[in-house]
């Protein structure tokens, strides 16, 4: 004797928050029903396991059904056959769009192919997040990842617009798409002490910087890939490091303007032409694609990894860099003061940012 | 040419993709609409065509417009193979038909095909324009109203209730067909889609001609259902109550006046100070000059002699029950001439025994209606046994009415005299009429080939036959002081073996069945001194060959206010075609003439607690039952439990809540063929209806309640078992007596230890009353017990009473509780099977908290409802693995199955708490041997907890007022109104702009989706902004504006397009099966939605299987009953049901195949908040109303 079918479809399509989630994250039903029983749903409500089954088992059925409207969220709203409150759909769609952050940190910056998903499995084994649940994320990555690939105007904006997603998750997943586009590499173990947001935050400034963008908001990728002509002036600021008189005159300004200021001032004064050295060679490098990805491990290399090892408290790193940047606006015979501005900017902040004490 | 279809393709999109190779689609649209066909345009390479196509015009009589829908067909083109069909539309043209619904259809519909569901949208514009039809001999009723509400509709008041309409059609099955084998399964199912359209269509616009006949123009309280009968064919009928009615909250002046002129120009007259002729919308004026010349007749009539009457009358009433009984059987003496058709000799001997005489009768009946079928079908001679005939005694089973079994007694000698009479009469008569009607072709079989004059007789004869016939309404809910008393529930069941319909144009045998049914559903009610039957409805059970039909309904005694006119409409009508058409008439016409005068009632408004009192003669009752005095006036007898088929009456004194109560019953049978199957279901019928009915009256006791409203049983016959499940809404009516508890009985009381059980068991109910007491609320005030009888029955008496219900068969004798010397109902344990009833009764889990659950339109004790809605629809099949299960076993898994699928229901929907289930509507079925299904539609409605409680009472009542009949008011307001009732339109408009400036920041809180609360609000700042330039009739607030500027045809659209919001371009539409919507008025009536589809897949598993294939299917259809009610221009369905749900599956093929029908009807309404901003309209709305108020 079994219940060989079972469905309940109301006219508005009944949607328990709880259980999508427990969807989303890729349980089974039998697993789902555990779950609910353990949150104590049942007390609640005088039900039966069976009843709960039998809840659990009509919802998935019904998120599955939703899930090709969820993929393109825009029908969502101007289909016929769910009747969905605007509030419902919004929850719906945002949390189908939600990540967990040990997933992305898995991707972040590969490739978005088929070999990637292939390797989910390992994934999903060291995160302990389901194989369906990251083939989910990941699907959804790819996703808005080719449809803002062709679009012009700005990349959050678009985002938001395509798939309805609220500011926030927007600006992840243009973080996502940013990071996968210019595959920049941030799985290596010195880069594991990151988290998402603080890489979102530097795709931010990126994005907003250093990406054509930045100066021209009409163009197809705009967001998406660096300013080759800013990242071929970058080569000019290598003439801080080049020139001897220019360093040391930088250095002194520097020294000047820190004497007293910190607890840290002799560590900074003996450093400084090695960390000068590498955030200009990081420069004068970006043109390489290849450096472009190794952007984030060699901040960390060269310049947090040996500001750490001093000892710097993440105050003193804002003063050094403030400092730092601005001496170089006095120098008389730098003459680069745009560029080394809008590079700056970005460095600063990013490195604040990962700056971890 | 009496029409112009005009339809236009706008746009697509959504589409699928139809070409691999480009990931697109070349789509192109075919428009067909009879036998013409329009294409569109092919747009290339795109999944959202523009196509913006001219428009289509098709010139077609309005007979098609009504029978044919407007079929649509998206294809993809292709160059060198034939095109791929994407989907198909099929729009409904009739709600174009009538002037006073939509004008235009215009929206997104999904396309649909029966492999691949919903694919894709379709933006389509359709508008009709209609001519004059002066043709006399026209076959449309284009302007008659349907609704599938079985009440008054809320914006209407009625004027007249003319009675009964049915209508059956039946066809071929084209999936039965030989052809079936050489077609896709796609083409065969679009072949019976689209039959089934044809045929409802067809349906409607006959069952409509019979309305206009009888001088109606509205159909009310429509029931539509599909028989599949199989390999015999199909079989679509209709029943409905005929009504006249009138709006009343509408300020549309001319489209009133429309309406009227449908009906009658006598009506046209009346009205005459509003009649604007307008161009537009359907005329059926009858041009037939006898024909108006008659039903001018009668109007003149109609206005004066109920007020004679009533004067008359008034006074006996208050003097004493005697007379008025007798009156009542005259008057239902007067109703009976109409037995004919039972062209068999027994008719005279069944007044005296009426159960006594079946076999014969049925025999008789038979042999004479399939004369000529005999000959043609040698082998399968037709039999139609009553499901009780072995016990000889009653024809078919008079069990479930539960007060309504008639004693072995015979009847009162005086009445049988009369009787006897009358029937004789109608009998001569009738076999005349059998003649003509054979002869011409009856049942609605005289198509568009019968010569018009051949239709016209038949119409005429028929309708007006029919009327007198059947004193039946379709109603539940009724006006104010129109139900008058309530017998109880009468029913009606026959099995019939189904064989070949051999020419569809003589659907003769299915219309003699349901006629003998109807017929012995009005025998019943005659039994129980009532005149008429009320929530009157019909089903059937069909398994192979064998097929159960069912009628039930309350026997009544109505207010002569809203019939009476219509009667003697008919009796003239009638007399003039006796005296033109049969030559042996005229004895009857006399009869009716004579019996006419003295069919008045009293008109006295009764007191609210007067339906509960007896009918029937106190002295001569028809079945042995408890009286007492009425608990509310102590003037009039009541009995001790009334079961009745109709929802609480608004008037209805009710203490504390109901609850839904449910018996459920399943029957082993042996596999059977042919005859053999028939007989042995109809042995098993009256003892599954007896226990049915035992098991409701156990549920009602054990909850402390005395009365049963909305009352269905429904039984389905399987290859190997009966169902049988009866679902009622139980409730404590404060007149009736306070139910006596429930003793058990044990029989070996020597044994201690059984002793000591059933004490336990004894104990546990006594528990469980008084618990249920408790929940329920139930706490009658006190009655002082007077001399005729103590609440309590007595024990001889109760079982008399228990008896009663299968009369004299041997089975009662061993239930013959008489030696229980208990006081109160006592059910003895004497086997297994008791306790096994016990024990279920006790296994009944209670609602959880907070939940409430009842089948009729609201709860009673309920009145503050938010607007918390949720329509749900849930279906479960069962397998049975084990072929050999006892009846217990069975009926315990069924038990199980439903409660189950009930704790489901409250557990999805408790979100929504405080919330109560309302119009529960159970449909089981045995798709299969081992297949059990149940489908649930219901509406959960949230209602607020404080207010329910103590203070609530008083204003609750009023707001259950307010919100369950409008009619109340709507009878009173335009009297009051009259004075000022010539208020000239410029005034409203003026008064119109003031108050609704601040509308849209007086939102109502209480929508649920706030996309729809801003569509409303800027709508209407909308309609304030472009009042001049709004459609006709398009929102209420609008119409006295447009009386002072009509508005052009052409801008209608205009309207909808700019209130559309921004987010999202879809109508948010509520679907409920109530006739309201809670907190809202419904403003405006669109057309009936009547929808049949067929779902078809060959792979099974990659839909989800069976559940996840029958989830989206249903989900699909809401979507297409929304997207059709959204093009209407409507934002709601009420009265929605889903009549069929049939669904068979191979998972061996991985195949399955669903077929559901769905009805309701399609409404705009608006949020009361926002509505009482415009005081005014509502005010000149009723101004209409109060110039023909004759019948108030």
């Amino acid at each position: 004797m079994s219940v060989e079918l079972d469905v309940f479809v109301g006219n508005t399509t009944i949607m328990d928050k709880e259980v999508y989630q427990l969807w989303l994250n890729g349980y089974t039903v039998n697993d789902a029903v555990k779950v609910r029983m353990e949150g104590g749903v049942m007390e609640e409500c005088e039900a039966s396991a069976e009843v709960l089954l039998s809840d659990t088992m009509d919802q998935f059925r019904t998120f599955q059904m939703c899930e090709r409207l969820l993929q393109n969220p825009a029908k969502l709203a101007n289909q016929l056959l769910f009747q969905i409150p605007p509030d419902r759909q919004a929850m719906l769609i945002e949390r189908y769009y939600a990540f967990a952050d040990a997933f992305v940190r898995e991707v972040l910056g590969k490739k978005l192919s088929k070999g990637t998903k292939k390797d989910l499995d390992d994934v999903s084994a060291k995160t302990g997040i389901t194989l369906k649940s990251c083939r989910r994320q990941f699907d959804n990555f790819k996703r808005v990842f080719k449809v803002v690939e062709e679009l012009k105007g700005p990349l959050v904006e678009n985002i938001r617009q395509h798939f309805l997603l609220p500011d926030q998750l927007a600006r992840d997943y243009a973080a996502i798409v940013f990071f996968a586009n210019n595959r920049f590499e941030t799985g290596k173990k010195k880069l594991q002490y990151l988290t998402f947001q603080d890489f979102a935050f530097c795709a931010g400034q990126l994005i907003n910087n250093w990406t054509v963008g930045a100066v021209d908001n009409m163009v197809e990728d705009m967001d998406v890939d660096l300013d080759k002509e800013f990242l071929q002036d970058l080569k000019d600021l290598k003439i801080l490091i080049a020139d001897k008189d220019l360093l040391d005159q930088h250095k002194s300004l520097v020294c000047v303007a820190l004497r007293g200021k910190t607890k840290v001032f002799n560590e900074m004064e003996t450093n400084f032409k090695n960390l000068s050295r590498g955030l200009v060679n990081i420069a004068a490098k970006l043109t390489n694609p290849k450096d472009v990805r190794d952007f984030f491990i060699d901040l960390v290399e060269k310049f947090i990894e040996p500001c750490k090892s001093d000892r710097w408290t993440a105050t003193d790193v804002n003063l050094y860099l403030t400092h730092y940047t601005n001496s170089a606006h006095i120098l008389d015979s730098f003459k680069y003061q745009t560029v080394w501005t809008r590079y700056m900017g970005v460095i600063k902040s990013c490195i604040l940012r990962m700056y971890h004490e | 040419m009496p029409g112009k279809l005009k339809a236009k393709v706008v746009a697509g999109r959504h589409l699928p993709v139809m070409d691999r190779a480009s990931d697109l689609t070349d789509a192109f649209v075919e428009v067909k609409f009879g036998t013409t066909t329009f294409k569109t345009d092919v747009c290339p390479k795109s999944l959202n065509p523009q196509w913006n196509s001219e428009w289509f015009k098709f010139e077609v009589d309005d007979e098609d417009l009504q029978d044919e829908p407007l079929q649509i067909t998206v294809l993809d083109h292709d160059t060198y193979s034939a095109n791929d069909a994407i989907g198909k539309v099929y729009i409904d043209i009739d709600p174009l038909l009538c002037s006073e619904a939509a004008t235009v259809i215009s929206g997104w519909f999904p396309i649909y095909d029966t492999i691949h569901g919903i694919r894709g949208e379709i933006n389509v514009l359709v508008k009709v324009d209609l001519f004059n039809d002066l043709n006399r001999f026209r076959q449309s009723s284009c302007g008659v109203k349907f609704f599938c509400t079985t009440s008054i509709p809320r914006c209407f008041r009625a004027v007249l209730i003319h009675g009964f309409v049915e209508e059956l059609v039946v066809n071929e099955d084209p999936e039965y067909q030989w052809i079936d084998r050489i077609r896709t399964p796609r083409a065969s199912n679009e072949a019976r889609q689209r039959l089934i359209s044809l045929m409802s269509g067809e349906l409607q616009r006959k069952i409509g001609l019979k309305v206009l006949e009888m001088g109606g123009n509205a159909v009310v309280g429509y029931l539509q259902c599909f028989d599949l009968e199989g390999e015999s064919g199909l079989v679509v009928r209709a029943i409905g109550t005929a009504c006249t009615l009138d709006k009343i909250s509408s300020t549309y002046t001319a489209a009133i006046v429309q309406n009227l002129s449908n009906s009658s120009p006598s009506k046209d007259m009346k009205d005459s100070p509003q009649a604007v002729p307008s161009a537009l919308g359907c005329r059926s004026t009858h041009s037939s000059p006898v024909h108006s010349a008659s039903s001018r007749l009668s109007q003149g009539f109609s206005v004066s002699v109920p007020t004679l009457l009533f004067a008359g009358m008034k006074n006996r009433h208050r003097s004493s029950e005697g007379p008025r009984a007798r009156q009542c059987r005259a008057g239902f003496g007067e109703e009976a001439p109409g037995v004919p058709l039972s062209s068999g000799p027994p008719t005279p001997l069944r007044a005296q025994t009426f159960s006594s005489f079946s076999p014969s009768k049925s025999y008789s009946r038979q042999s004479s209606s399939s004369d000529t079928e005999l000959s043609l079908t040698p082998k399968t001679a037709r039999i139609c046994l009553s499901p009780s005939s072995p016990i000889h005694q009653c024809k078919s089973s008079p069990i479930p009415t539960t007060k309504v079994p008639r004693s072995t007694t015979p009847p009162p000698l005086h009445v049988s005299q009369s009787d006897t009479a009358m029937l004789r009469k109608s009998v001569s008569f009738s076999e005349d009429l059998l003649l003509v009607a054979s002869g011409m072709g009856s049942g609605g079989s005289a198509g568009k080939e019968a010569g018009p004059l051949k239709a016209l007789l038949r119409q005429q004869t028929q309708s007006a036959l029919e009327q007198r016939e059947f004193p039946f309404f379709t109603l539940t809910g009724f006006p104010p002081a129109f139900l008058l008393h309530v017998g109880g529930v009468v029913s009606a069941r026959s099995v019939k073996l189904l064989d070949r319909i051999h020419n569809p144009d003589e659907p003769e045998t299915r219309d003699a069945w349901w006629e003998e049914l109807r017929q012995e559903i009005k025998s019943h009610a005659k039994a129980l001194g009532c005149h008429a039957v009320v929530g009157y409805s019909e089903s059937t059970s069909i398994c192979e060959e064998v097929c159960i039909l069912s009628a039930s309904g309350t026997a009544a005694i109505l207010s002569s206010r809203f019939v009476q006119d219509g009667a003697l409409d008919t009796d003239h009508r009638l007399s003039r075609q006796q005296a033109s058409v049969f030559t042996t008439g005229a004895e009857k016409g006399e009869g009716v003439m004579g019996s006419s005068a003295s069919l008045g009632f009293e008109d006295v408004a009764p007191p609210a607690c007067g339906f509960c009192h007896i009918p029937y003669d106190e002295l001569n009752m028809p079945f042995p039952a408890q009286l007492t005095y009425c608990h509310c006036c102590r003037r009039h007898k009541v009995p001790d439990v009334l079961f009745t088929t109709i929802d609480v009456p608004t008037e209805a004194n009710v203490t504390g809540k109901g609850c839904l109560i449910q018996a459920r019953l399943c029957r082993t049978k042996k596999k059977g063929q042919g005859e053999g199957n028939a007989t042995a279901i109809s042995n098993l019928l009256p003892f599954l209806e007896y226990e049915l009915h035992t098991q409701l009256l156990n549920k009602l006791k054990l909850r402390g309640m005395n009365a049963l409203f909305g009352l269905r049983v429904q039984i389905s016959v399987g290859d190997t078992m009966l169902l049988g499940l009866a679902s009622a809404t139980g409730v404590y009516l404060t007149a009736l007596p306070s139910p006596g508890g429930i003793q058990i009985a044990g029989k070996t009381p020597n044994d201690i230890t059984y002793e000591q059980h059933i004490s336990n068991m004894q104990k546990k109910i006594n528990d469980t009353i008084a618990k249920n007491k408790e929940l329920y609320e139930i706490n009658p005030p006190e009655f002082v017990e007077e001399v005729i009888g103590s609440p309590i029955p007595e024990p001889r008496q109760r079982s008399r009473l228990f008896r009663s219900h299968s009369e004299s068969s041997d089975e009662v004798l061993e239930l013959d509780l008489s030696h229980g010397k208990k006081d109160a109902f006592v059910l003895e344990i004497d086997d297994t099977d008791a306790i096994e009833d016990i024990h279920s009764l006790l296994t009944d889990a209670p609602t959880p908290p907070g939940f409430y659950s009842c089948n009729t339109e609201i709860m009673p004790g309920i009145y503050n409802w938010t607007s918390g809605l949720q329509m749900f629809t849930s279906v479960r099949v069962f397998r049975l693995s084990n072929a050999n299960l006892t009846n217990q076993g069975l009926n315990k898994i069924f038990n199980d199955l439903c409660e189950n699928l009930l704790k489901s229901l409250y557990f999805k929907l408790r979100s929504m708490v405080p919330c109560c289930l309302c119009h529960v509507n159970f449909i089981v079925a045995v798709p299969e041997d081992e297949l059990i299904q149940v489908a649930v539609t219901a509406v959960a409605m949230s209602f607020d907890k404080d207010q329910s409680q103590e203070n609530g009472r008083q204003s609750g009542d009023k707001t259950l007022m307010k919100a369950i009949t409008e009619n109340e008011e709507q009878l009173q307001f335009p009297l009051e109104l009259s004075a000022e009732s010539p208020s000239n339109p410029l005034s409203c408009a003026k008064g119109l702009s003031e108050v609704s400036g601040p509308l849209p920041s007086a939102r109502a809180p209480s929508v649920d989706h706030s996309s729809f609360t801003d569509r409303c609000s800027s709508w209407i700042e909308q309609l304030r902004l472009k009042a001049h330039t709004i459609r006709r009739g398009s929102i209420k607030t609008m119409s006295s504006l447009e009386k002072a500027s009509p508005v052009p045809e052409g801008r209608s659209r205009s309207l909808r397009s700019n209130r559309s919001c921004p987010g999202s371009s879809i109508t948010v539409v509520k679907m409920t099966p109530l006739s309201f919507i809670p907190g809202a008025k419904i403003i405006k009536y669109l057309g009936i939605i009547n929808m049949f589809f067929i779902r078809e897949t060959t792979s099974l598993r990659e839909e989800g299987g069976v559940s996840g294939f029958l989830h989206s299917f249903i989900a699909e259809v809401f979507a297409m009953v929304r997207a059709h009610v959204a093009a209407l221009g409507g934002n709601a369905v009420v009265s929605y049901s889903m009549k069929e749900c049939v669904f068979m599956e191979n998972p061996n093929k991985n195949q399955a195949q669903c077929l559901i029908n769905v009805s309701g009807d399609a409404v705009i309404f608006i949020r009361e908040s926002e509505l009482e901003a415009t005081p005014s309209q509502t005010q000149s709305g009723n101004v209409q109303t109060s110039s023909n108020g004759e019948g108030t």
